[in-house]
């Protein structure tokens, strides 16, 4: 087991550092000028020279790949943005990407319980209503993106604040982790964890909508082949109640394919994330990339996609142990 | 009358099958009426795309003599949609059209051949998967010449993966079964085998996919081109509508209703084809 683990952080590792690359060349061989979007139309010449310079862009791509990689290594320091004057990329990510997974956590807390109980309650009234309700849920579900959902939100949810994580106004407040949700609550400020909740729920329940859907159908099919099995008969047969049965028996057997699915959803969560930052305005790394992918700033472009590629490659790893953990077979094979 | 029995034929079993099933009615209903509204769009549409009405307030809700409102621009947004349908389904045909051309042969070689071709096409495709495809599609539509052009490869590209992977595993599986090795035995050349024996059998899982993968094209041009990525703002695209609706939510909501159903009812309707399409071509994909 060890050495399928082993196997595997190597791999995560590789995939990373290729990715980082192939995008980082990418950025560097494709056309379009970052000045241009420091400058404007007009730029002086010999200020972008020196900019050049300075950045080492007139230097090989390998090279200025390898010091990238090297000075990623050893300071962890991303350098500083081409657009935006004298912004710290990494200290700017560092306050955006704990915005962009306290969403995706919060929309997957969502999913998980509510997709599961939908599949659940479709698998056992299998054709009857509560069945065809929950899986033409699903199906819109899927079909409604994630922006036209959001925008609904707005419009129905007049009240509810957009734009922040907590109203400007709150000075009494320091964050330590920058999840203000857990922030709030580790300094017992519940008034203050109400507030965020009240920013977060929105933009969160938007991005759950589209996960929920698939894990409610995943669930679904799961749980309809594990109640088919002798041991659910079995456990039947033995006088257990139909929650134990459900609950105890299939639900656990049925698991391994819907921990699968949901480990995907990071990927789509992470697309969708940059969809609902734009409807909602959150103040998240989606939004951020997107505007500096358009100014072409290299800076924040490699730095978002190695964070964006950790978070991918990081959550299919968990998936992969979350997987060894609740299938013995994978766990001897 | 014909009886149970004269259906013998796969293909007259699985017309059969698609007939019969509800989901796939719905969805070439739906398909079929986008596809008349894009085509029939400059009869169906009641004003040009780009006609202006001065004397309603913009933006505004459904009235008699605009029934989904006007936008900000004091354009009709039911013509606005109408016309956007051409460019929202050719683009996903497009892009499909280009991740099944790229991805099927991919997966083809790599799930035939095995060895080095499979590991690099493998590798390349995990390190693809490795980021959001919205954020490729992103950096391949702005590096490109702005335009729908650039969308439209960039979302065929996010797309070849998953018809690499499909085909790949189809391969994997016929690759071994008897008649395949019956005609390698026959002396076949592994090319012969490949185009006679083995695409016929990857029709299917590709047809149902490509159905299902035309929904979420869609939904990712409408995405890029929501996100500002796109050709022309002023173009009638469901995309940029939605965008431009969403900086005048507080005005009116209306605005964004006709495009945002138009996206969702599309999607809708090409994943219920594609379910229909799956159970009755591959029932075995419905059951796993």
């Amino acid at each position: 087991m060890s050495g399928f683990l082993l196997r595997r952080l190597f791999h995560a590792v590789v995939t990373m550092v290729v990715a980082v690359s192939l995008i980082f060349i990418a950025m560097r061989l494709l056309p379009g000028n970052p000045l241009v979007a420091k400058f404007g139309q007009h730029p002086d010449a010999e200020q972008m020279q020196r900019i050049i310079h300075e950045q080492g862009w007139d230097q090989p791509i390998l090279s200025q790949l390898g010091r990238f990689l090297h000075q990623l290594a050893t300071t962890g320091d991303f350098g500083e943005s081409i657009s935006r004057s004298n912004e710290n990329v990494s200290g700017e990510l560092a306050r955006r990407i704990p915005a962009t997974i306290e969403l995706t956590v919060v929309a997957m807390m969502l999913a998980i319980p509510l997709g599961v109980a939908a599949g659940i309650t479709a698998a056992v009234w299998r054709n009857r209503w509560p069945d065809r309700l929950c899986m033409a849920g699903a199906m819109l579900g899927v079909s409604v993106p994630v922006f036209f959902l959001g925008i609904c939100l707005r419009a129905v949810f007049t009240g509810m604040p957009i734009g922040f994580r907590l109203p400007a106004f709150i000075i009494d407040f320091e964050p330590i982790t920058e999840f203000y949700l857990l922030d709030t609550l580790l300094q017992q400020r519940f008034d203050l964890f109400a507030t965020a909740c009240r920013h977060i729920c929105l933009p969160a329940l938007a991005l759950s909508s589209i996960p929920m859907s698939i894990i409610a159908r995943i669930t679904r099919s799961s749980m309809l082949e594990v109640l088919g099995a002798d041991f659910v008969r079995t456990g039947r047969a033995k006088g257990a109640s139909s929650w134990r049965v459900v609950m105890r028996h299939a639900l656990p057997n049925a698991a391994a394919p819907i921990v699968n699915i949901a480990g995907f959803q990071i990927g789509l969560l992470l697309s969708g994330a940059v969809l609902t930052e734009t409807v909602f305005d959150w103040p998240g790394m989606g939004k951020y990339v997107v505007d500096a992918v358009r100014e072409n700033d290299y800076v924040i472009v490699q730095a978002g996609a190695f964070v964006i590629a950790a978070i991918f490659v990081s959550a299919n790893l968990t998936v992969d142990l979350l997987y060894l953990w609740l299938d013995p077979r994978v766990r001897t094979s | 009358m014909r009886s149970a029995d004269t259906i013998e034929t796969p293909k007259q079993r699985a017309w059969v099958r698609l007939r019969r099933s509800s989901s796939a009615r719905t969805g070439s209903i739906v398909v079929f009426g986008f596809l008349l509204m894009a085509v029939f769009g400059h009869w169906l549409a009641p004003y040009a795309p780009d006609s202006r009405d001065a004397t309603v307030a913009a933006p505004s809700g459904p009235s008699a003599t605009h029934w989904l409102g006007v936008d900000a621009n004091e354009k009709d947004v039911l013509s606005r949609v109408i016309y956007g349908s051409r460019l929202s389904l050719f683009a996903g045909l497009v892009s499909i059209t280009f991740a099944v051309a790229l991805g099927a042969p991919a997966g083809a070689v790599a799930g035939f051949f095995g060895g080095w071709a499979e590991t690099i096409i493998m590798r390349t495709i995990d390190i693809a998967l490795a980021f959001p495809s919205i954020l490729i599609a992103l950096l391949v539509a702005t590096a490109y010449k702005p335009g729908w052009s650039a969308v439209i490869i960039a979302v065929g590209l996010i797309n070849v993966p998953v018809f690499a992977r499909q085909v790949r595993v189809t391969v994997l599986t016929l690759r071994n079964l008897d008649y395949v090795t019956a005609s390698r035995a026959l002396g076949a050349s592994p090319l012969h085998i490949l185009r006679r024996v083995i695409l016929p059998g990857i029709v299917n899982p590709v047809v149902v996919l490509a159905t299902m993968g035309l929904g979420a094209a869609i939904l990712e041009v409408a995405g890029l081109s929501f996100l500002g990525v796109g050709g022309d703002p002023t173009e009638p695209e469901w995309g940029s509508m939605l965008a431009q609706a969403k900086d005048h939510l507080s005005s009116s909501v209306w605005p964004a209703v006709g495009p945002g159903v138009a996206i969702s009812l599309a999607i809708l309707g090409f994943n219920l084809l594609g379910d229909g399409l799956r159970d009755a071509l591959d029932p075995r994909l419905g059951e796993s």
